[in-house]
């Protein structure tokens, strides 16, 4: 097998997969969830592979599918960004999928196959908008991912049908305007293919669609990413939506469009580009700095961990567009890394309020109390450490992201946005500090009442399938912060042209 | 003025579409009436692309050693067709998708008006 095959073979991996589930799982629906784990090990190995390959070498990819080369045909390009995000993306599918015996076996019995199907044409879809370098067919890999989130959050509580039907409606205009800027800018130019278009667009930037164009899409997949005034979608889906599908939706789904945003921002129009006509970056910058403050703010106000986790993921999302917005080399690897560590400890927050969810039946942040650390001890420290590392102190993860994104912000002068970032991280402090406070720190009162008439709260940690997948990502976001400086020297060889 | 308009009847067309879509979804109650604003805006996006497309008094464009590609304005450009092939099956999976969502939530609530459905959440 060579390397040159890798971009081609991870979707068509998961593509295999999603065909063989339903087939076997006629027959064995038990061992679904194993075919599921292969599938999306596989593709973790593949892009394993492939990004070692990359930091050895250095090389981009370019797979022209059928042998027709680009312009006429269509490629995948595999360069170090593109590496690197499918790499994050199908490791914490991988671990999420690990996750789910416990939570499938409780929320949806007897609907494995279906939710494992579903599932695995997501991955291919997002797979297939990482890697491919061609507008139209973005656009159809977004479609394959959206309709499958959309049958993902369907699975779950009594409200859910609902929540996904409106994420349905909001979530088709948004494909449909970015298919429609993708229309402007192919009368103007002739061509789809990322790497032409860039070529091409400085002889028409100056035309009116061309901007229209830019509009367009950014909004188009600014709803797919639920950037700030086109989140409505976002807070309902994930709060009613099955534990897992959101564990697996949300570090994933809004990552690859604001990694599509980064690609038509910076790629395909280049930062010479990008504010010719309009001063665009200026203005998604100001978006992004809004919805951190009020995600965080209506963080602060939720009473229940996953919604509270959903308008966090609406701050979060914002760092990484804030970062991208910056058009400048720290602003670039701040985006980068943020979508990282933010995979990482979005992914692991779900997967605790999954776990929670399971053994208590609730997640309702009013009903913790300090029994949960002798009931869950493992289980608090994972959550202690992702909520330490999204508030950002310096041994973990979450604080070098911010860190980069701050630079960025100086080196703009854009003093506006490290307010955003200072400010916004004191409200995580908020609102995460107030779970670990009813966690660790007792009421002395409420302590002596208990010793005396309650039994000593037993220990009832999760099991190894709900604990691994958790302890890896702790274990990873202290890794990834310990050794970030390695991180950054590979995001240095991803900078589009122009920095 | 009325050039402008004359000259450009189907970018007028497509526009009207988009916002008789749009006014499906904003304002009509019904989860049905919705889907089909939806249908609308999409079907206004198709006949974008396949407007942009057309030429008249153009021939298929085959490219062959024999025949002259003197005028490229004499070939038609197939390609926004087909994409719209690709876009129009997109569509139907995205209708069948929303149908299957609302006989989920009438099972479930019994209507499909928004607004009784959200008194019925609550």
């Amino acid at each position: 097998m060579t390397g040159s095959n890798i971009p081609a073979l991870i979707p068509a991996t998961y593509i295999l997969f999603a065909i063989l589930i339903p087939v076997i799982g006629l027959w064995r629906s038990e061992i679904t969830r194993a075919l599921a784990l292969l599938g999306s090990g596989i593709a973790t190995f593949l892009s394993a592979l492939g990004f070692i390959n990359y930091i050895q070498s250095g090389e981009v990819i370019r797979y022209y599918f059928g042998g027709w080369m680009p312009p006429i045909g269509i490629e995948f390009v595999y360069d170090g960004l593109a590496a690197f995000i499918v790499l994050v993306i199908n490791a914490i599918a991988f671990l999420v999928l690990i996750h789910s015996k416990e939570i499938s076996k409780l929320e949806f019995p007897g609907r494995k196959m279906p939710y494992y199907t579903i599932s695995m044409l997501m991955m291919l879809g997002f797979n297939g908008m990482v890697l491919t370098g061609d507008l139209f067919n973005l656009y159809v890999f977004l479609e394959i991912s959206s309709l499958s989130s959309y049958a993902l959050i369907a699975i779950g509580s009594k409200r859910a049908p609902y929540s996904a039907f409106r994420y349905l409606i909001i979530g088709t205009v948004g494909g449909s305007l970015y298919l429609l800027g993708v229309g402007f800018l192919y009368t103007v130019t002739g061509t789809l293919n990322i790497i032409d278009m860039h070529a091409m667009l400085p002889q028409v930037i100056g035309h009116s669609a061309v901007v229209g164009a830019l509009i367009l899409m950014v909004i188009g997949v600014g709803v797919k990413a639920a950037l700030f005034p086109l989140h409505g979608w976002l807070p309902d889906s994930y709060t009613f939506a099955s534990s897992t599908s959101s564990a697996l939706i949300a570090p994933i789904g809004t990552k690859v469009a604001a990694y599509i945003l980064l690609r038509v921002m910076l790629f395909l129009f280049g930062v010479e580009l990008i504010d010719a006509q309009l001063p665009v970056t200026t203005i998604v910058g100001i978006f992004a700095g809004v919805g951190i403050l009020y995600g965080s703010i209506m963080a602060i106000a939720q009473s229940e961990l996953k919604k509270m986790l959903a308008y966090s993921s609406i701050s979060q999302i914002g760092y990484i567009i804030m970062g991208i917005s910056l058009a400048n080399p720290f602003g670039f690897i701040g985006a980068v890394l943020h979508v990282l560590n933010h995979a990482l400890m979005k992914a692991l927050l779900f997967l605790v309020s999954g776990s929670l969810r399971t053994k208590e039946g609730h997640s309702l942040i009013t009903k913790f109390d300090n029994s949960y650390r002798k009931k869950y001890p493992w289980t608090m420290v994972a959550f202690t450490t992702a909520a330490i590392s999204m508030v950002g102190l310096p041994p973990l993860a979450g604080f070098f992201s911010k860190w980069y994104l701050a630079l960025g912000t100086i080196e703009n002068s854009n003093w506006m946005l490290l307010a955003v970032i200072l400010i916004s991280s004191l409200l995580n402090a908020v609102y995460f500090f107030r779970i670990l406070e009813k966690v660790y720190l007792n009421n002395p009162d409420a302590e002596e009442a208990d010793d005396a008439e309650a039994v000593s709260p037993q220990n009832n940690e999760v099991g190894f399938s709900m604990m691994f997948p958790m302890a890896v990502m702790a274990i990873g976001l202290l890794v990834v912060g310990i050794f970030n400086a390695y991180i950054v020297n590979v995001i240095f060889t991803m900078f589009p042209a122009g920095f | 003025m009325l050039d402008f308009f004359m000259g450009h009847y189907a970018y007028w067309f497509t526009m009207i579409l988009l916002a008789i879509g749009l006014y499906g979804m904003l304002i009509k109650k019904n989860l049905v009436k919705k889907t089909i604003g939806l249908s609308i805006f999409q079907a206004g996006v198709i006949l974008f692309f396949v407007s942009v497309a057309m030429k008249w008094g153009a021939t298929v464009p085959v490219k062959a050693d024999g025949l002259p590609v003197s005028e490229v304005s004499n070939y038609m450009n197939a390609l926004p067709h087909t994409l719209m092939l690709t876009a129009i099956v997109v569509g139907v999976a995205t209708l069948g998708v929303a149908y299957a969502l609302i006989i989920k939530i009438y099972n479930r609530y019994g209507t499909l008006d928004e607004e009784e459905l959200l008194d019925k959440i609550q």
